[in-house]
């Protein structure tokens, strides 16, 4: 029986760094999974996602809280991809966060859902449910996370899973 | 199964033409979960993705979603229906890029009413998440996807993969 979800690549960051690169991503798998624990250095800042560093025909639609209110709406960005958001309120807190890309390697425009939370035991948390879009036929060959304004801190790790379906 | 492998692909299929429904049936009991990741589209832009399970066309079929259509946020749900519908804003579109992931907890069992946890996206419309419920005690032995009014899309994919607590 075939085993179907395997690690590709793993990151832990040793010092703060603008953002992180899967590079190379075999082409053997149906599916990606990205699991990250991230923590950035400005409050309340954007993660976002950029294929094969592409900077455009990216689109989204997400659903978020932040502990008092929940809302959605449509990031107007489209050289990159919204997954998520940074809290920096409370020391040594990171938030988790998964992106699955289904069919990385077809040549249909690239759907992907991702999911995120940062919860710090404060009036400011985010839980974000994301629908997102790069509108671009090529195959997914690396994968870039990173912060709008600020840093990705020390520690904050990222797993790249592959997915066979068969 | 070899020891420590918990992620199995039970059954996949492509649409190699548009397609009414998709059934996998005669799914084993030897699994504590399911997942299925479905990557899809319609012929008709803007019809729900159902499912039925064990070909129950009864009305034992419920759902509460949390959905955002990429300006509002809000909360709805459906009650004895004949099918579970599986999205509310994550229909399918007209090109395949609907991400949709389903979690089915111990589904085999004979006991209790099965659950499904849900996450459905698609920028054409918004994202949802949703948990449904199959007011049966009968153990999952097939599930059968359809839409609303349409087919699905040739090269629509559909996943399921089993999951082993051991």
């Amino acid at each position: 029986m075939a085993y179907s979800y395997k690690l590709i690549e793993a990151k832990t960051l040793g010092s703060t760094a603008a953002s992180i690169t899967f590079n190379s991503i075999p082409q053997t798998y149906t599916d990606l999974n990205v699991l990250c624990s991230i923590r950035g250095s400005t409050n309340g800042d954007g993660i976002y996602v950029q294929f094969n560093g592409n900077t455009s025909s990216y689109s989204v639609r997400q659903l978020f809280g932040d502990g008092s209110s929940v809302a959605s709406n449509t990031p107007g960005q489209t050289n990159y991809g919204t997954i998520g958001y940074t809290t920096t309120v409370t020391s040594n807190t990171f938030g988790n966060l998964s992106i699955y890309v289904p069919n990385y390697t077809s040549s249909n425009n690239k759907s992907y859902s991702a999911d995120s939370v940062q919860e710090a035991n404060q009036t400011q948390a985010y839980m974000n449910l994301v629908a997102g879009l790069w509108s671009n036929s090529s195959a997914i060959t690396s994968l870039t996370i990173a912060c709008q304004v600020g840093n990705l801190e020390t520690n904050s790790t990222f797993y790249l899973y592959g997915i066979k379906s068969s | 199964m070899a020891a420590g492998m918990t992620y199995f692909p039970i059954a996949t299929n492509t649409l190699g033409s548009a397609t009414s429904s998709v059934t996998f049936s005669s799914i084993s009991g030897s699994y504590t979960d399911l997942s299925i990741v479905i990557n899809s589209g319609s012929t008709a832009s803007g019809q729900d993705i159902r499912c039925r399970f064990n070909s129950d066309t009864g009305s034992n079929y419920s759902f509460t979603y949390l959905t955002g259509n990429g300006s509002a946020a809000s909360s709805n749900r459906a009650t004895s229906q004949t099918f579970m519908p599986l999205d509310y804003n994550g229909y399918l579109s007209g090109s395949i890029a609907t991400t949709t992931i389903i979690n089915c907890m111990n589904y085999s069992n004979s006991t209790t009413y099965k659950t499904i946890l849900g996450r459905f996206s698609t920028t054409a419309f918004g994202t949802d998440a949703a948990v449904g419920l199959w007011r049966s005690t009968s153990a999952i032995t097939s599930i059968e996807f359809l839409t609303s009014a349409s087919t699905f899309l040739a090269g629509s994919t559909f996943t399921l993969y089993g999951i082993a607590a051991a």
